[in-house]
């Protein structure tokens, strides 16, 4: 197979960067033939012998007391193997994380929104398992509930948790309440800014809850044995993370399950957590056969993974010649029926793109009646940076600055503090900002008619643990093991990576993600983190074998290890006096040299990149209907170094989309009695792709220092500045500034018409 | 549940007429989904795009035999047809995907009841007659009168629409149809607008049919927007009055797609702009018919 050609990103250092044989190019996907063919297989494609179909009951009611629930006529239905309910799984602990996972899996006393899973069934068809779970009895004593943020933070607001005090007020509460916890980010004087600032803008901003919109429903098969041993094959962004988080419900030792990951359908943070797996576990251990479930959309919308709402109020002082000086900043997130941490990360990110004398931020995590936050691309972020992007987009009119020349004005570089804290290392905010201002879509008039909007975005980037195998086989080739599933290419990064170090063709190189059992330890794949630690281990690993391949080499020519090299695949001998050994030769005669070669590496990789995304879109306003159109939009963000630009641009392409989506028309509708009017694509509206003009990209590069290639995550931060960019455009093209979303049709048409008279 | 696949409608009537449960498709595209989101599982489907009279687009004489069962996708493709009728084409061709539109038809998107069905208000203002085939032969109905109300219709259990008689249109005459949905397809439409003009030889409204969905329990006609456009030149005035009128005949619902206020603002919107396009069209074809 050889690479393809594919149009160059237009970006600082788009297209290869320079000295590199592999790393940089575009070759065809390890894993893309199986994937157009079909054939690729997804946890719901696997049936095993014997198998049973498990479904899951779920409440109908957002807030009910479980009163009774009765299994008698499901158990005696037709086909019927299992049945479990909450009573079936240990005992909770009476507060905490385990408590909360354990109470998603499944409710226990309480349900707490509707769609929470309350019982399920296994039996031999599809059919009779969902007959069967609808004719369990279960008799609720229902509760008020709340649905919104405000209603939740209100005094006499019904409570969800009568053991959830808030954290981060002096002194500690007495009485529970539905603000799971504050933050708060302090640096100078905000009053004392303010009052020296020329200008100050205050604004309130709401975003909603939005769903990740993965295509593929969460699944898993689970076949427990006598022993009490359990395999799972399930669709996640981290199968050690199913392992630790199935035994954690089940109270069961690790060491029981092993999990094989299947091929994803798309997680982007949604698949960071589970809800099936020890149901299913419980069941298959019940009927001892395996169990297959897997959700409906339905049930994907209604119980899995909101990315929160929030509302934000922001005030910023700035002084005539565009300095932002100040912020201060008042952020709630919805968390879901559990506790997260979705506002301290929002306030960790709210005004993280500038430099500021003086901020004040303060965070409330807030429960509700809806199913518990999970991640979505840069959790938090892009509610944040529509509230401070807007802001500046304001003050940059109101001084007569061109909105990028002061966001580069005021943009921090490294060194200077971050707002939560620690200082910046190395980071492309500035190349980011000057790469749109000197893209070919800036520097073009405006069409007639239409607005244009810029913004910009942070997101942290993670490390974590990351294990990989290489195995050098006696043809030449190699294989490389992670711990890592792929949700984006990251097999053709490996493989890339794996190449450049060896010196081998990438296509002689077959990436695997590995199962529990013959990888070591690896996180979840989230936080942009794949590329950037589970690469590390790779790099790591290829080293190992490089030293291997030289002493290899040193024993056949009965030399010191030293006078040996290894230059582009091959053993090579300093003084000359050899042949170059190709790594087939090595391997070919390992079993002679000291037996077959291979190296594994386990790590926490430290020092993440921050990333950092900057964006402009024109659009246009049908100002009769409120319909916007995008008709043009450019994102360049930093990337460290792309090791396949064609993924690192998809993955910036997919961030813009699902932010535009998140802008413009996604939200959840909720019935007056708390259960959701759209669980589904029909009515939860996720761009399609006639929504949408070619996303141009601009991979900026500016290396992270603490990785071998200097590989930055480059997955989530995309997202963040669509939100501010669709309604900076649109403020632009009708002179209305519109701060709560979505900004669909009627809402915009309502601004207009509300502007008009 | 059972499968039949008739060749006749004698055939497909009588199996509907012993079993009280069982319902005939064309597409399946609204039945198929609606029994996924739970509706009761019909004892039998019957397939009726077997039967060659429901599956033919034909033109005889003055007027088009359009089969209830036929998809789309044939409507689309049919130059002839989409010149008579490109309004009415145009909101086949609205219909789903590509992949919706080769199996949905024009009896399932009417039968099927929805107020939101984006060929009716198309084939109200062009007039169509349904051919309902029942236990005492067959009977004409026009479109108009064949939706009762969401998810109603008038047909008796064992009665089938066989196809749809549409005139040609006179001279001077076209359609429009125009619809907003939030997204560019695959969407429901939020509101949606018919009109077919005529125009007389000086560029005066002869006649006018306006016809609105997704605004009402079932698709409205709206004779006050048409008696303001009948006369008219189509100048500003006239337009606004037609908005004006298509806004006040709206009876919509608040719901998840759409607020009261906002779908009686767009379809005034959509009626003035759909009643432009009809007379662009008239125009450029009396454009051309003069220069040949
Ligand atoms: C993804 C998707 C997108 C869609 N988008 C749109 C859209 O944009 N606009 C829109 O209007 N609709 C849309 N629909 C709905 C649907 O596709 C249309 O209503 C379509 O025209 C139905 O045609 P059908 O042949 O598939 O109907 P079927 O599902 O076969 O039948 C629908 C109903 O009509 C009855 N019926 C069918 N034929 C006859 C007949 N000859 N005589 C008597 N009764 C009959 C059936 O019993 C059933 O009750 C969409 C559906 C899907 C799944």
């Amino acid at each position: 197979m050889s690479t393809t050609e594919a149009p160059p990103s237009t970006g600082t250092n788009g297209n290869g960067t320079s000295g590199y044989r592999w790393v940089g190019t575009r070759p065809v996907r390890h894993d893309g033939l199986d994937k157009v063919a079909g054939k690729a297989r997804y946890a719901a494609d696997l049936n095993l012998p014997g198998m049973l179909y498990g479904h899951i009951l779920r409440s109908p009611h957002p807030h009910a007391r479980i009163v009774s629930i009765d299994t008698s006529a499901a158990e005696a239905m037709p086909g019927v193997k299992a049945v479990v309910t909450g009573a079936d799984f240990p005992e909770a602990p009476p507060k905490g994380a385990t408590r909360n996972l354990m109470c998603t899996v499944i409710a226990r006393d309480k349900v707490l929104y509707s769609g929470h899973a309350v019982a399920a069934v296994a039996a031999s068809t599809r059919r009779e398992a969902k007959a069967a779970a609808e004719a369990i009895e279960v008799t609720y004593e229902l509760l008020p509930h709340v649905l919104n943020i405000s209603d939740a933070m209100a005094d006499d607001a019904p409570v969800l948790h009568d053991k959830l005090f808030t954290r981060g007020v002096e002194p500690r509460p007495t009485e529970p309440s539905n603000i799971a916890a504050r933050t708060v980010y302090e640096r100078g004087d905000v009053e004392q800014g303010f009052a020296e600032a020329d200008i100050v803008i205050e604004r309130e901003f709401s975003t909603q809850a939005v769903h990740q919109g993965y295509i593929e429903p969460h699944a898993c098969v689970v076949d427990c044995d006598q022993e009490g041993k359990a395999v799972i094959w399930a669709s996640s962004q981290g199968h050690f993370k199913v392992r630790s988080a199935t035994a954690e419900v089940l109270g069961w030792d690790t060491s029981r399950i092993k999990v094989i990951p299947a091929e994803i359908g798309g997680g982007f943070g949604g698949k960071t957590t589970i809800y099936i797996e020890p149901v299913a576990a419980l069941l298959s251990t019940k009927a001892g056969r395996p169990v297959k479930i897997v959700m409906s959309r339905e049930d994907v919308f209604r119980a899995t993974g909101p990315a929160p709402g929030a509302i934000i109020k922001m005030k910023v002082g700035a002084r005539n010649d565009g300095t932002i000086t100040t912020a201060k900043a008042w952020l709630a997130y919805e968390n879901g029926a559990f506790q997260g941490m979705a506002a301290m990360l929002g306030c960790m990110c709210v005004v993280s793109a500038y430099t500021l004398d003086h901020l004040y931020v303060e965070g409330f995590d807030v429960v509700l009646n809806r199913p518990v936050n999970v991640a979505y691309r840069a959790p938090s972020a892009p509610a944040a940076a529509f509230a401070m992007d807007s802001v500046v987009d304001e003050i940059a009119e109101r001084v007569g600055m061109d909105p990028l020349d002061l966001r580069i004005q005021n943009c921090p570089s490294q060194g200077d503090p971050t707002p939560y804290g620690p200082k910046w290392p190395m980071i492309g905010l500035r190349e980011c900002l000057e790469a749109i201002r000197d893209s070919d879509h800036y520097q073009s008039e405006l069409p007639e008619g239409q607005g244009r909007g810029v913004a910009s975005g942070f997101w942290f980037n993670i490390g974590e643990a990351s294990s990989a195998t290489v195995n050098l086989n006696e043809n030449g080739t190699a294989t490389v093991i992670t711990g890592s599933p792929d949700i984006g290419g990251s097999r053709a990064s490996m493989a890339l990576m794996a190449a450049e170090e060896l010196g081998l063709d990438v296509h002689l190189i077959q990436p695997v993600v590995g199962d529990t059992e013959v990888v070591g330890f690896t996180d979840v794949t989230e936080g942009s983190r794949a590329t950037f630690a589970t690469g590390m281990a790779v790099v790591e690993a290829c080293r190992d074998l490089k030293e291997q391949l030289r002493k290899r080499a040193a024993k056949t020519w009965d030399c010191d290890m030293e006078e040996v090299e290894w230059v582009d695949g091959s053993a090579v001998h300093g003084p000359g006096e050899q042949e170059p050994l190709t790594l087939a030769a090595i391997t070919g005669n390992a079993k002679r040299t000291g037996g077959p070669l291979g190296a594994t590496a386990s790590l926490n990789a430290r020092g993440a990149g921050p990333a950092f995304s900057v964006q402009v879109a024109d659009v246009s306003v049908d100002q009769e209907t409120g319909r916007v159109t995008v008709e043009r939009y450019t994102t360049a963000q930093d990337a460290g170094t792309a090791i396949h630009p064609s993924y690192v641009e998809g993955q910036m392409q997919g961030g813009v989309v699902q932010g535009i989506g998140w802008a413009l028309n996604e939200e959840y509708i909720y019935s007056d009695d708390g259960n959701l009017e759209n669980p589904g694509f029909l009515d939860y509206r996720i761009p399609v792709a006639s929504d949408l003009p070619m996303i141009e990209t601009c991979i900026v590069e500016v290396p992270n220092p603490s990785h071998p290639y200097g590989v930055r995550g480059v997955g989530e931060v995309g997202i963040v500045p669509p939100l501010p960019v669709m309604a900076n455009a649109i403020a632009d093209a009708t002179g209305v500034r519109i701060s709560d979303l979505p900004l669909s049709p009627p809402r915009v048409l309502a601004a207009l018409t509300a502007a008009d008279s | 549940m059972r499968y039949a696949a008739p060749t006749t409608i004698d055939e497909a009537r009588d199996l509907l007429a012993a079993d009280g449960d069982a319902v005939v498709f064309a597409g399946a595209t609204d039945v198929v989904p609606q029994v996924r989101a739970g509706r009761p599982e019909p004892s039998m489907v019957i397939d009726l795009k077997k039967i060659d009279r429901l599956m033919s687009v034909s033109l005889d004489g003055d007027t088009w035999q359009v089969g209830a069962a036929a998809p789309s996708s044939a409507l689309t493709a049919n130059a002839a047809f989409a010149a008579d009728f490109p309004g009415l084409t145009e909101a086949a061709g609205l219909i789903g995907s590509d992949q919706i539109q080769n199996r949905s038809s024009l009896g399932g998107n009417l039968c099927n009841a929805s107020p939101a069905a984006d060929s009716v208000p198309a084939l109200v203002v062009n007039d169509a007659v349904a051919v309902i085939a029942g236990a005492d032969g067959e009977r004409r109905v026009p479109v108009a009168d064949v939706v009762t109300g969401p998810g109603q219709t008038s047909l008796a259990h064992d009665e089938i629409v066989v196809c749809f008689e549409l005139a040609r249109p006179a001279a001077g005459t076209s359609d429009a149809y125009l619809r907003l949905i939030p997204r560019t397809e695959m969407d429901i439409a939020v509101v949606g607008a018919g009109v077919r003009l005529t125009l007389d030889g000086d560029g005066t409204v002869s006649a006018a049919s306006v016809a609105l969905g997704a605004v009402a329990p079932t698709v409205v006609r709206v004779p006050a927007a048409e008696a303001a456009l009948v006369g008219s030149s189509l100048d500003d005035d006239a337009l606004a009055a037609a908005a004006a009128a298509a806004s006040d005949a709206c009876n919509p619902i608040d719901d998840k797609r759409g607020t009261i206020n906002y779908r009686r603002q767009v379809a005034g919107v959509l009626t003035r702009r759909a009643a432009g396009i009809a007379a662009d069209r008239i125009r450029t074809r009396n454009g051309q018919n003069g220069a040949s």
